[in-house]
């Protein structure tokens, strides 16, 4: 071959057997983040009912991964998130691919499956397909995927608004807490708040899924955006929503922003909630 | 609120038991509950529209709001969590006056369903969403009564025993979401004033 170009081949086979082994272990096992956000705020609470019920998750987390069975029974839509370096070729069909290691997961693992076909005649698709897929160029010759279930009890509390740029800061802050406060008990509190600022309408949206996807113990790599984060986590834990609604301190374990450029006139701002059944595995090939 | 021990009751549901519970009592619930969420909730409705018997008796039942994940082998069920009750707020009120007694499930429910609760003396328990492998430990027999096609939204008749709930809403409609936070601020604000 002239002119040497090194390509790294991925058979689509393999993608397959790492999304299906990804959907079952981020359904029955939290990730070490997640069950330490809990507990550490289990220790913190004040009110008695709250720490019972921070007790309880606790438990159940335990009993999912040591039964290797579903922390949560709503197992979600598949969220799949391939960075895919732009050096790899992949062999096969690669949407086919990613839906089939979601139908083998699915079935396999025995998760439930939550997907209608159309979203009016509401059929189920009996395997979870298909994915929801996401992908992205990146540079290397690496593939990397995240399986991210999402249940919609906390999928059905999120909302974007089209802000002002003359909203501003304070227009953001209250907008974040007004869906906190509107969501409730709704989405199985203690959640995790991911909040997408700038971009369009839908980068916005795209942005607050993705922040659900960093590690409860990490803050933004921006120094202003991760004071934000603090002052809202400390603002929605005086709420008094708590775990389940029930009353408490603990109604968010984190708070995770993104942020995009944006348009001159525009200042769009999604909240994606997640329930404290945060759910993620990566592997890279 | 505070931790307090459970009180124990068993299906049928009565208006007599179920009046007698409080917002925020602790339950552990024993006997034959049902299954059901949004489709199966949808059918029940037409069926009751057009005249027809439903495929289980609601009078005096509990009703769980939940689609259970596949059973393992070995397993009765599989993780099974309460899901989040508003969507079925438009048919909750028909069943609670055909005699409904119980409803299982998490969040906030709408003025309706709360003034049929009143009308017919009927409790809404909330179950820990998100802990579905803890709670189907208490389900010790599952079979599909009702539109199988359905999968997880199919009808069940569960057997359950000690199912851990709390009275989010009674019969006279006092609210433990709205008492809890209230409760929980007022805490916050007498030690802060300490402070």
């Amino acid at each position: 071959m002239k002119g040497a170009f090194i390509v790294k081949e991925i058979k689509a086979a393999e993608i397959t057997k790492a999304i299906k082994e990804l959907c079952i272990d981020a359904n029955c096992r939290l990730t070490e983040d997640v069950k330490s956000a809990i507990t550490a705020c289990r220790k913190e609470e004040p009110f008695p009912i709250a720490e019972a019920v921070l007790e309880k998750l606790e438990e159940n987390f335990q009993i999912a991964e040591t039964d290797m069975v579903p922390v949560c029974q709503d197992t979600g839509l598949a969220c799949v998130f391939l960075e895919i370096g732009q050096d790899v070729h992949i062999i096969g069909n690669l949407t086919e691919a990613v839906d089939e290691g979601v139908r083998q997961g699915y079935v396999e693992g025995r998760l439930r499956k939550s997907c209608v076909r159309d979203p009016l005649d509401r059929v189920n698709t009996g395997d979870n397909t298909p994915a929801v897929l996401y992908t992205e160029i990146v540079p290397g010759d690496k593939l990397k995927i995240t399986v991210a279930p999402k249940g919609f009890g906390s999928e059905n509390m999120s909302q974007i608004k089209m802000l002002k740029p003359s909203d501003g800061l304070e227009g953001v802050k209250s907008f974040i807490l007004k869906v906190v406060e509107e969501a409730g008990p709704n989405p199985c509190p203690p959640m995790v708040v991911g909040v997408g600022i700038g971009g369009t309408f839908d980068k916005a949206a795209l942005l607050a899924k993705k922040a659900l996807l960093r590690p409860l113990n990490e803050r933004s790599d921006n120094e202003f955006y991760a004071k934000l984060e603090e002052e809202l986590l400390e603002k929605i834990n005086r709420l008094g929503i708590g775990p389940q609604g029930f009353g408490g301190k603990t109604t968010a374990l984190a708070v995770h922003i993104e942020t995009l450029p944006t348009h001159i006139a525009g200042l769009p701002c999604a909240v994606n909630i997640n329930c404290h059944v945060t759910r993620h595995r990566s592997v890279v090939l | 609120m505070e931790k307090q021990t459970e009180k124990r009751i068993t299906t049928p549901l009565t208006a007599e038991v179920s009046r007698e519970l409080k917002c925020g009592e602790h339950v552990l619930i024993s006997g034959i509950i049902y299954t059901g969420r949004d489709a199966a909730h949808k059918r029940l409705i037409e069926l009751v529209e057009r005249g027809e018997k439903l495929p289980i008796d609601v009078k005096d039942a509990i009703i769980y709001y939940v689609g259970p994940a596949p059973a393992k082998p070995g397993q009765v069920i599989g993780s099974a969590g309460p899901t989040t009750s508003y969507r079925m707020d438009a048919y909750a009120p028909t069943l609670l006056d055909m005699g409904l007694k119980g409803m299982i499930g998490k969040g906030k429910r709408s003025e309706e369903v709360v003034e049929a609760m009143k009308r017919n003396g009927a409790v809404y328990f909330g179950a820990i969403g998100g802990a579905g492998a803890l709670l189907a430990k208490c389900i010790k027999k599952a079979e599909v009564v009702a539109y199988e096609d359905l999968g997880a939204e199919a009808i069940r008749r569960l057997t359950v025993e000690n199912l851990p709930a709390v009275v989010i809403i009674d019969s006279q409609g006092k609210n433990l979401y709205e008492e809890g936070k209230a409760q929980y601020l007022a805490m916050l604000k007498e030690k802060e004033t300490v402070e």
